[in-house]
């Protein structure tokens, strides 16, 4: 089912006589060159890519850098909210925007299955096209490689990301105090649902919506208001922000402690959470972080967070305290703070 | 969400907590039968909340827990058909079963092999998917209590009216209160008070428990999932133990009446009948399970695929899930907890699904 | 085991049985589950969903019961048996 999955998911109007990827687009040739040209170059409209050179040619920069990779294989590619394409370009420019830097280059790396309509590679450079513009980061070199039908799941995308360090660089989870206050900048696991519902096909309406976005701005805001009280910033992807809870207090030795009910969670994440026996707190977000700020900080860091639209309802869910038996617990409704475990494993709709 | 929002008002709940509390004169260990009220119980600290107040013994009813390896074994043989060219299998399943061990890992380890499986939320969606794919054979693994067999029997009509043929039922529905007396005729039975399972009382009413008060004397009474309605449960339990009263109560009965839901009684018999069924943990379960009647066995996947032979079930042998399952350990009690068998490893099913008590008492119990 | 989520009968997209369905609202979201089991359920009533399918209709007189005995414990200041 998987080599149909791309074709059920789409949004793009394809019809079975559309051209397609060939396994010769892959071979160097004059269809690889003809692709690259008129459909890559073309949609990306970078010089850089333009001259078609073995490596980009970046000016010099004076002062740190910092550099990221990742691999998208997300399963539909296209969902409420994004698509693989946007999700290439925001994770990237989010990784180094929490690292504290700002965004300058992005490499692309495309792994094509053979058989993908070329309408729905189209659509996924547009959407790329459209998130670089936003972001402002460039797209400086790519590279195309197409496997045989059955090797992939209709896309797969690798980057790589190099941003500027730019002062404060916050110091990072191993510097959280106990008293820093914990600020998650949305309402949590809306692209995780947004995913399993499409993938899952389980025919919720209106369709749960990804917050796949940009941190960019958010982070900047945070950095110029907050300077040196800010002290790190991570955006909460696989695992949710409970993983990242997990991850900070290993790196920090303290416990973290959050109320449930300070947890941001949007109408149609809480009814699908509910309905498939989900906990928000575990499930991925894509455009949505935790940070966590000295003692004292949060206000302006909220006031900050909630004069841009994409972070609009951050809310302060807890503070680092001492390390506890448990690395973190969570209050619920008596009061009394208990374990969160870490999640376990990818989402799975239960009806237990 | 409306009534799920105010059965979790915490004011309310220590209320609540605190008239068990007055009322409590002795240490009175109560039976929560269903693994819903297990995660509820220990998700919310209720559990916490009372140490030293009640006991609560975790029950039998994660029917997850209780699906016989065999069954699971036999899915995994079915999900593996589809490499042969004559059995296109599709292997539907509630997303709960995926991660279960079966003798030869899960059914996630099957997928991962080559295996055709695809998780589904409602029986009626792998119709919906039969309906899609002729050229495939959708066998959906019915599991679950009673609360569950109106959905997958209804499942069943609806290919049969629509004239589907690609579509089967393997069949592991569980009946829960024979399995409630084997717990009370159990010589370690400890069990002093039940409650009930909320949404299996929902389908078949809690009339059937009335001879089994009679019988047993001991209080029974019909419990929801949310913090109050566990509450209000354990109050009343506790309210007839102090008194030495044993009757059956509905303290879900927003949801729940006395004959139950005659329609869905009427879907599962139509389709069902009642048979004898091997429990994980607890051996052969007399009228413990629900077979397709002959009416609609052309729907069994056993029948349709009845070149399959079922292989000797593997049993871990340090895990103690059995004992746990019937209520004769808690799961901190297993060699094993937490150690060889965790959520990430699991031994024994009741790690596994979240509703099983070892995952429950993993996660959220505070020690 | 069993979960079993309230949700709100918001309309009917197919009235005949045993295959009726309706939509349902579960807070920010909707989807079609069937009714066949409910058929007393009308537009406006909450109804419980386990697997898609709604296995009772929620009694909104007896959803008040729980609210009711807790006023009561309030009014009895303690509890009567109270030594």
């Amino acid at each position: 089912m998987n080599q149909t999955s791309w074709e059920l998911h789409c949004p793009v109007a394809v019809n079975n006589d559309s051209p397609r990827v060939m396994l010769a687009h892959g071979e160097g040739g004059r269809m690889m060159r003809k692709l690259i040209r008129e459909t890559i170059v073309d949609i990306l409209s970078s010089e850089s890519l333009a001259e078609m050179d073995d490596a980009a040619r970046l000016p010099a920069i004076d002062g740190p850098l910092a550099m990221t990779t990742d691999s998208f294989v997300v399963s539909p590619l296209f969902f409420p909210g994004g698509d693989i394409g946007s999700l290439c370009v925001y994770g990237t420019v989010n990784d180094l925007a929490v690292s504290g830097a700002k965004p300058l280059y992005l490499t692309l790396s495309l792994i094509l299955e053979e058989g993908l309509p070329i309408a729905v590679l189209q659509e996924v450079l547009q959407s790329v096209a459209r998130a670089a513009n936003q972001t402002g980061i460039k797209i400086v070199a790519g590279d195309t490689k197409v496997v045989p039908r059955g090797a992939a799941d209709g896309l797969f995308i690798n980057t790589t990301g190099i941003g500027e360090l730019v002062d404060p660089v916050p110091p990072g989870p191993q510097a959280l105090c106990e008293g820093d206050e914990l600020i998650v900048t949305g309402p949590v696991g809306r692209h995780g649902i947004a995913v399993l519902c499409a993938r899952e096909e389980l025919a919720l309406q209106p369709a749960p919506t990804s917050d796949c976005g940009s941190l960019v701005a958010a982070t900047m805001q945070l950095r110029h208001r907050l300077g040196t009280r800010l002290r790190t910033m991570r955006d909460a992807t696989r695992g949710g922000v409970g993983a990242v809870l997990h991850e900070w207090s290993e790196s920090s030795g303290l416990t973290l402690a959050v109320n449930e009910k300070d947890i941001p969670v949007s109408p149609d994440v809480r009814g699908a959470s509910e309905l498939l026996g989900l906990d928000p707190i575990h499930i991925a977000n894509e455009g949505t972080m935790l940070i966590a700020v000295e003692s004292g900080a949060s206000e302006d860091a909220l006031e900050a967070l909630r004069s841009l639209p994409e972070t609009q309802y951050s809310a302060k869910i807890g503070t680092a305290i001492t390390r506890q038996a448990t690395p973190v617990t969570i209050t619920r409704m008596f009061g009394r703070p208990q374990p969160l475990d870490q999640p376990q494993g990818a989402p799975q709709p239960r009806i237990c | 969400m409306k009534y799920l929002d105010e059965y979790r008002d915490p004011a309310s709940a220590k209320k609540l907590v605190e008239a068990i509390r007055r009322q409590v004169t002795r240490p009175w260990t109560l039976m929560e039968v269903c693994g819903g009220q297990t995660h509820g119980l220990l998700r919310n600290g209720i559990e916490a909340e009372l140490q030293g107040t009640v006991e609560l013994i975790h029950g039998p009813g994660c029917p997850v827990c209780v699906t016989a390896m065999e069954s699971i074994d036999f899915a995994q043989q079915l999900a593996m058909l589809h490499t042969t060219s004559t059995n296109n299998v599709v292997l539907a399943s509630f997303g709960d079963m995926m991660r279960v061990p079966g003798s030869h890992g899960s059914l996630l380890d099957t997928k991962a092999n080559g295996g055709n499986v695809k998780t589904v939320y409602s029986p009626l969606d792998a119709v919906e998917l039969a309906k899609r794919h002729p050229e495939k054979q959708v066998v959906f693994f019915a599991v679950g209590f009673e609360t569950t067999a109106p959905a997958t029997a209804l499942a069943v009509k609806q290919a049969a009216n629509d004239g589907i043929h690609n579509f089967s039922l393997l069949v592991s529905h569980v009946r829960v209160q024979p399995a409630m007396e084997a717990l009370l005729q159990s010589p370690h039975n400890r069990v002093q008070a039940f409650l009930a399972a909320g949404h299996v009382c929902a389908v078949m009413g809690y009339e059937s428990y009335e001879p089994m008060v009679e019988r047993y004397r001991l209080p029974i009474v019909v419990t929801g999932f949310e913090p109050l309605d566990l509450l209000e449960g354990i109050l009343n339990c506790v309210r007839q133990l102090e008194q030495g009263e044993a009757r059956v109560d509905n303290a879900y009965s927003r949801g729940v009446s006395r004959q139950g839901n005659q329609a869905a009684q009427d879907i599962v018999r139509e389709v069902y009948e009642v048979c004898d069924r091997p429990w994980r943990g607890f051996g052969i379960v007399t009228n413990g399970g629900l077979q397709l009647n002959q009416d609609w066995r052309h729907f069994d996947a056993r029948s349709r695929f009845d070149f399959i032979r079922s292989l000797p079930v593997i049993e871990p042998a340090e895990c103690e899930s059995a004992h746990v399952l019937a209520g004769r350990i808690k799961p901190p009690e297993c060699a094993a907890f937490g150690k060889a068998c965790t959520p990430d490893a699991p031994m024994g099913a009741p790690m596994v699904s979240s509703e099983g008590a070892c995952a429950a008492y993993y996660k959220w119990h505070t020690p | 085991m069993c979960l079993g989520i309230p949700g709100k009968v918001v309309q009917f997209t197919q009235q005949e049985t045993p295959f009726a369905k309706a939509e349902i609202e579960f807070d920010g979201v909707r989807r079609v589950c069937h009714m066949a089991c409910v058929p007393e359920a009308e537009v406006g009533d909450y109804v419980i969903v386990h697997a898609g399918i709604a296995i009772s209709r929620i009694d909104a007189d007896e959803a008040q019961r729980v609210f009711q005995e807790l006023a009561k414990l309030d009014d009895d200041d303690g509890w009567k048996d109270e030594p």
